[in-house]
């Protein structure tokens, strides 16, 4: 008896161990001995790549280094940014006017990197807004937001921002269908199929400016546009669009946009839709939509509203436009660094099909079509696959290419990316990633000449990767060692927002056209105060003026009077420094439904301000710009509307009135 | 009566390529004030011109006003009028030394040669004194003593900035022409001494 219950004892042991030796291997296994010294670099030393970060609700941009994850800016697109005033100075507040007013906040999903014969040149970076329809391009040189550009008959912009080979166009495709903007949207919801349609933007690029038009939209059946990218090399003239929702639900997607077992992956020859539009066809529609384009001169925006844009169907089109079947609801849509090989992953799907430009091409040659879609000719699927890769993991989402003739897939439902040859469409490796991936980002990942040293997951879900921070966690990104057949994970960083889409790029390309200060002999800001003498409060009626000054460490003029109730002041605060990282700040006491301004040398930038109450009101410089900073401060005095109280401003001058000097000071006690 | 004695043919060609050089060094900085401190790793440069200043002139301005300093500007040295001047002189009167081939002519432009670039010197000295010793004393720091002179040559530190002067191409071209002088006039007095 004893004796088998010292059996029974050891064999539980026994099986404890064994279930515990079974359990899965957690990260710190996963990190191999050198990681460390991989990801290190020096205090000093630099990043070896740029990486530009999509930052989802957050509505801006954050740029991170390579391999290290720290954290180097966070550009503001489409949110009001109260740090450095953009959205909230007269400047930046067009940046933000949409043909709905002025809105505070986006959406910011994807980031794609402009570029030359397929390569990244490093010049600009274009952002989608998802909620607003809109497209902006930020200046690599200052990291600022040059350009918005709204997107009329469009609703959830998230098909975009994808570019073609020279940054010919930046295309955008349209997440809902929607009644078109000159039609009445008052109908029924589930009219949808009759009522709604889908619109892909065709926005061009000025080559030299780099400054964004609507050239045309493409009219489509009301089918929901996921993801996009443009051919390269021999696919150079087409554009390649992930689609759901063939079905055309209106209500439960979740289960109503999954019923069949394919949807398409739309093929676009932009390059002829191109010639058709130029030849005349299609046909102009009123529209109402902003074009916000910030000056480097006058460093102020401004927005204009457009009121018409350039239609064409595609069901007139006979040669433009085809669908490709593509399993289950594919989202995203990524051609390799050849051109030749498209990857359409089927969120839902259990495999990830890989289509032949050339297949395509013969398919269409051959008029090897199952019929059409509303009058879009659907090539077979069959005609157009070059293979499937087996068994990849659960909920193939996006693929990046390592140019190494690999393609690595994030997984999000079994939480993992992996490694994929294209040509014999094998997996290679498989990685966990903590947890459930989005999207991925190899420097030059999706286009001609990946540099396949790294891949970056952004991954959905936090949970324990980090101290806890209440219910609400930062995002989770890992970077990999993909050098080596096996992939290696080497760091695990927070981010900001929720990052979706990402590019990275050699530091190389960009680090040394970095601006370090604007020119005050270039400074055509109407309200520029070129100088301390030049400053001055000017009344016109209840506008005052204040043109004011900042360099270390005062503010001129820095004692103001005369300002009564009622008045709309505007502060013109210009930075006369000329040297490089000594932006000045600039704060009132208590200034209602606005932010701080955040200066650069050589730059103007503009504070609205109503006070509410006459008194004194203090103001300071908030960004420490040197040992003196603290005494760079000031303050305006506001009297009642009808008091005398001349207008006066000095700086030094303003002494106080002997008559009430301290003792202490008359002894002049040290 | 003695038979005429000329300079070797080789001291004139010396002479010329010295008048060349400088000539050069109105297109150089002749000395240089580079400030280091911990905020600016990449350095401040003050470069002295024949003519002008020049480098980062209104960053060092800025900075100055903190210890109560004068701010430079070109147009409150009359130097930088003469100087050109005096160059072009010099650059003249070694081609006339060439051609006349005279050893007391050579050993007159050695002696003026010398003579100004010592009264240079002392000028350039006197220049920092002035600047270094009429510190504004309502300035926001009270440099110990009232006092910081620049260094004329050499290191220098001075609260958070170190100054190190140097002379810049043109001082180099000037230092080595007044070598090369200083040989051909020990050389010429010596070798041909008249009997």
């Amino acid at each position: 008896m004893k004796s088998s219950l010292l059996r029974l004892c050891s064999l539980a042991v026994f099986l404890g161990a064994a279930a515990l030796g079974c359990k899965p291997k957690n990260t710190s296994d996963a990190i191999s001995g050198d990681a460390a010294s991989k990801v290190y670099v020096a205090p000093g030393k630099y990043d070896e790549f740029y990486n530009f970060v999509s930052g989802g609700f957050n509505g801006q941009m954050s740029v991170y280094g390579l391999p290290s994850g720290r954290l180097l800016k966070i550009v503001p697109i489409f949110s009001v940014f109260p740090e450095n005033g953009y959205g909230y100075s007269e400047e930046t507040k067009p940046m933000l006017n949409t043909s709905h007013g002025f809105v505070p906040w986006d959406d910011q999903h994807h980031l794609e990197l402009s570029q030359t014969e397929g390569k990244i040149d490093g010049r600009w970076i274009f952002a989608n807004a998802n909620n607003t329809p809109r497209i902006a391009r930020v200046d690599l040189t200052t990291f600022k937001t040059a350009e918005i550009l709204e997107l009329p008959n469009s609703a959830g912009n998230h098909s975009s921002p994808f570019i073609t080979e020279n940054t010919e166009y930046v295309v955008a495709g349209t997440r809902f269908a929607v009644p078109m903007d000159d039609q009445n949207g008052d109908v029924p919801i589930n009219t949808l199929r009759k009522n709604f349609k889908s619109s892909i933007s065709f926005i061009s690029v000025n080559k030299d400016s780099g400054t964004m038009s609507l050239a045309f939209q493409l009219r489509l059946p009301p089918i929901d546009f996921d993801l996009s990218h443009s051919g390269k090399g021999p696919s150079h003239d087409w554009f390649f669009f992930s689609t759901y929702n063939t079905e055309q639900a209106n209500t439960l997607l979740e289960v109503n946009a999954s019923q069949r077992d394919k949807d398409f992956i739309l093929a676009v020859n932009w390059k002829k839709l191109e010639a058709y539009v130029k030849s005349g066809k299609g046909r102009t529609e009123s529209a109402k939509y902003a074009h916000n384009i910030y000056n480097e001169q006058t460093h102020s925006a401004t927005s204009t509203i457009e009121n018409k844009v350039l239609a064409i169907d595609a069901q007139d089109l006979k040669d433009i436009c085809y669908y490709i079947p593509c399993p289950k609801s594919p989202h995203g849509c990524d051609v390799d660094p050849t051109g030749e090989y498209i990857v359409g992953s089927g969120k839902l799907a259990a495999l990830i099909p890989v289509f032949s430009f050339t297949k395509i091409q013969k398919a269409i040659a051959t008029k090897d079509f199952i019929g059409t879609y509303e009058g879009i000719p659907v090539i077979k699927y069959e005609s157009a696959l070059y293979g499937e890769v087996q068994k990849p993991g659960l909920g193939p989402l996006h693929t990046e290419f390592d140019g190494r003739g690999n393609a690595i897939t994030t997984m999000f439902v079994s939480s993992e990316i992996v490694k994929w040859n294209i040509k014999d469409l094998k997996v290679i490796d498989r990685k966990p990633t903590y947890y459930s991936p989005g999207h991925l980002s190899i420097p030059g990942g999706d286009t001609r000449s990946p540099n396949g040293k790294y891949v970056i997951v952004y991954n959905k879900i936090t949970k324990d990767r980090y101290l806890p921070t209440g219910p609400e966690l930062a995002q989770a990104a890992q970077l990999f060692d993909i050098t080596g057949d096996k992939m290696k994970l080497l760091l695990d960083f927070p981010t900001v927002g929720e990052p979706h889409y990402a590019q990275a790029v050699e530091a190389s390309l960009i680090k040394d056209k970095s601006v370090k200060f604007f020119k005050l002999e270039d400074n055509k800001h109407p309200y520029a105060t070129l100088g301390e003498k030049n400053a001055k409060v000017v009344r016109n009626g209840k506008r005052v003026d204040i043109y004011i000054t900042e360099i270390r460490s005062h503010f001129t003029p820095d004692n103001i009077e005369g300002i009564k109730m009622g008045d709309q002041v505007y502060w013109h605060m210009t930075n006369l420094e000329q040297d490089w990282d000594v932006p000045h700040g600039f704060a009132i006491k208590s200034a209602a439904n606005t932010a701080e301004l955040l200066v650069m040398p050589g730059e103007t930038q503009t504070l609205y301000w109503t006070p509410e109450k006459p008194g004194i009101y203090p103001f300071y410089c908030t960004d420490f710009c040197s040992a003196l900073h603290q005494e760079m401060q000031g303050y305006v005095r506001v009297s009642p509307e009808n008091s005398n109280t001349p207008l006066s401003f000095s700086t030094g001058t303003n002494l106080p009135d002997s008559a009430n000097t301290p003792q202490y000071l008359k002894e002049n006690l040290n | 009566m003695q038979k005429k004695y000329f300079l070797p043919r080789y001291v004139s060609l010396l002479l010329i390529c010295c008048s060349l050089l400088i000539f050069a060094v109105l297109f150089f900085p002749f000395w240089h004030i580079e400030l280091q401190a911990p905020q600016y790793p990449e350095g401040l440069i003050l470069l002295i011109y024949a003519n002008k200043l020049s480098g980062d002139v209104d960053i060092i301005n800025g900075l100055n006003h903190y210890i109560g300093m004068k701010t430079l500007h070109t147009a409150d040295f009359y130097e930088f009028q003469v100087l050109p001047y005096c160059i072009i002189f010099f650059a003249v009167a070694f081609i006339i030394v060439a051609i006349v081939r005279k050893r007391k002519w050579l050993n007159i432009l050695f002696a003026v040669f010398i003579f100004f670039g010592v009264i240079s010197m002392i000028d350039f000295w006197k220049w920092n004194y002035n600047y270094g010793h009429h510190l504004n004393p309502n300035a926001p720091i009270i440099v110990p003593g009232m006092a910081y002179q620049p260094p004329i040559l050499g290191y220098k530190q001075l609260l958070n900035f170190g100054a190190y002067s140097m002379p810049d191409v043109g001082g180099w071209i000037f230092i080595s022409v007044g070598i090369i002088l200083l040989g051909l006039v020990l050389i010429s007095n010596r070798k041909n001494k008249p009997s």
